[in-house]
């Protein structure tokens, strides 16, 4: 397995470092503007979560960053070493619910992602050591005869994580990521999460309505409707006279 | 031809003897082709949820019918190859354009079909009996000229699977997903309705429109009880699908009923084994 290890970044700003930027990006879709001017830094190693109340743009921006909706402003991905190229990005979609009964194993899964060699016929043995490998970043080798709609939801992370990693990507989005999973699934994932971008330097954005755990991993919370309400540290964020005001009205609502 | 004349003049039984009964070999051929056709088709119309959509295929599929023979064709049925190509490109359109849920789009498209069909079939007062024999089929009526088509149908979805397969598959399990790793996710939707459209109108005066839905869903159904991968899923299929086609053609030439008909319960009979086996080992 070859292990790419991006240059170190440190410092600020993005001069010289390896960092998504967004420049006042937009999307507007029909007559209804879903975001504007959104502009932030992510640099590699770093783990930035977003939060906000539903519909508040988050998968939206998602979707943006992917490249499957226009936009206006920029988002540009800046190598360390200076050269401007499209990033590699992996994405862990929210916890789909596959049937139970889907005659689809985990190699399967992962093989048809991956590769060309058409599934419904035998894997050579090459292909399956390869998956294996992957699987091990993850530490989900043992799923890989389990059917997909065998796994339990933090089993299904795993897997969907080693897929986002293959080819390794600069930045790793995460959608909800948390949602679905225990108490115990979740210590393992925030570690693991942990571990990647230790081990690989990567860029990680995701999204979350658990803001309790924030403090543990998050080196940076964005606060979103539609725009970018706050930025900072998780407890810069968290303490924000914004973040009262978001959640505040929701709940003001819910008690009407 | 003859080649297959002289293997079938080998099998035991009394219209298997030389130079008889070639109808009835030919129907053996069909089946052979077509069963196989319908058990790796019913893979994907299964696991992409489609068994609704592939019945509405067939309403839209008799429409195209009724199109060429108001049109004074010699061969509707390529009238009914084109509509039905058209129905299923226009759906796929629609209801990624919609924000309607696939089930009502389909109802919409299909009943309108079946009313656009009655309505050229009985337009200045037309009978409708001619068109009988699509709604039961008749496989021993099949023609050596549209096995060869048949199976150049078969040899291209063969083809289909071999390079398309993966992102199909990817397509129909996580659409959002497929789209991430750069799978244009609409094209792959319009390929698959297209092949299936294709294979549904072609194969519709042999096997019967009324029981043709049934070959696209029962086989896949049943092998997806008891399959644990891909591989499994679609030996499962396949094998199920030509065994109750090779049977239900015999149990219609001794008994005397529809083949068409006789095969969807064999498969019915199939799913229902496949249950009762899921239920025991779980």
């Amino acid at each position: 397995m070859s292990i790419h290890i991006h240059n170190n970044c440190t410092g600020h700003g993005c001069e010289g470092l390896c960092c998504l930027e967004l420049k006042d990006v937009g999307v507007t879709m029909g007559s209804d503007e879903l975001l504007h001017d959104i502009s932030f830094h992510l640099h590699c190693g770093e783990i930035a979560a977003l939060i906000g109340p539903n519909g508040a743009g988050k998968s939206t921006l998602f979707k943006t960053v992917l490249g499957q909706l226009p936009h206006s402003g920029s988002i540009s991905f800046h190598r360390s070493d200076g050269e401007k190229r499209r990033p590699v990005i992996g994405y862990v979609p929210q916890s789909p619910a596959f049937d139970q009964g889907d005659p689809v194993s985990v190699l399967d899964f992962f093989a048809a992602a991956i590769g060309d060699w058409p599934v419904f016929l035998p894997l050579p043995r090459r292909l399956r050591e390869q998956v294996r490998g992957c699987l091990a970043r993850t530490h989900a080798e043992g799923l890989l005869d389990k059917r997909i709609g065998s796994l339990s939801g933090g089993e299904l992370q795993r897997v969907l994580m080693a897929l986002a990693l293959e080819p390794l990507p600069h930045i790793l989005i995460l959608d909800e990521p948390l949602s679905g999973v225990d108490v115990e699934g979740e210590k393992q994932l925030l570690d693991m999460l942990d571990e990647l971008r230790r081990t690989y330097d990567l860029s990680i954005l995701l999204s979350t309505h658990d803001f309790a755990t924030l403090e543990q991993y998050a080196d940076k919370v964005i606060l979103l409707r539609n725009t970018v309400l706050k930025l900072g540290s998780p407890s810069q964020v968290l303490g924000s006279q914004e973040f009262q005001d978001v959640f505040h009205l929701r709940m003001g609502k819910g008690v009407e | 031809m003859s080649l297959w004349y002289a293997l079938v003049d080998l099998l035991p039984f009394e219209w298997a003897q030389p130079g008889q009964m070639l109808f009835m070999k030919n129907a053996l051929l069909a089946i052979l082709v077509i069963s196989p056709l319908f058990g790796l088709l019913s893979t994907m119309v299964v696991q992409s949820r489609m068994s609704f959509f592939s019945d509405a295929l067939g309403h839209s599929a008799f429409t195209g019918v009724a199109i060429g023979v108001l049109c004074g064709l010699q061969e509707p049925m390529w009238a009914a190859v084109s509509f039905s190509l058209l129905f299923s490109l226009l759906f796929t359109y629609v209801r990624r354009r919609s924000a309607l849920a696939s089930d009502t789009v389909i109802g919409v498209f299909s009943s309108t079909a079946v009313a656009l069909g009655i309505f050229m079939a009985t337009l200045d007062g037309g009978s409708f009996t001619k068109f009988n024999a699509l709604l039961i089929g008749d496989i021993l009526s099949v023609h050596p000229n549209k096995i060869a088509l048949l199976a150049g149908v078969l040899a291209v979805i063969l083809v289909l699977w071999s390079c398309a397969y993966n992102t199909l598959l990817l397509s129909a399990l996580h659409p959002a997903l497929a789209r991430s790793r750069g799978v244009q996710v609409f094209w792959q939707e319009a390929v698959l309705n297209a092949a299936i459209a294709v294979v549904v109108t072609l194969s519709m005066s042999w096997v019967g429109l009324l029981v043709i839905n049934s070959l696209l869903v029962l086989p896949a159904a049943a092998a997806r009880g008891v399959a644990r991968n891909t591989r499994q899923y679609h030996i499962f299929s396949v094998v199920g699908a030509v065994v109750c086609g090779v049977i239900g053609l015999m149990t219609s030439y001794y008994i005397g009923a529809s083949a068409g008909a006789s095969i969807t319960l064999y498969l019915a009979l199939f799913f229902a084994g496949a249950m009762l086996l899921q239920g025991q080992r779980r």
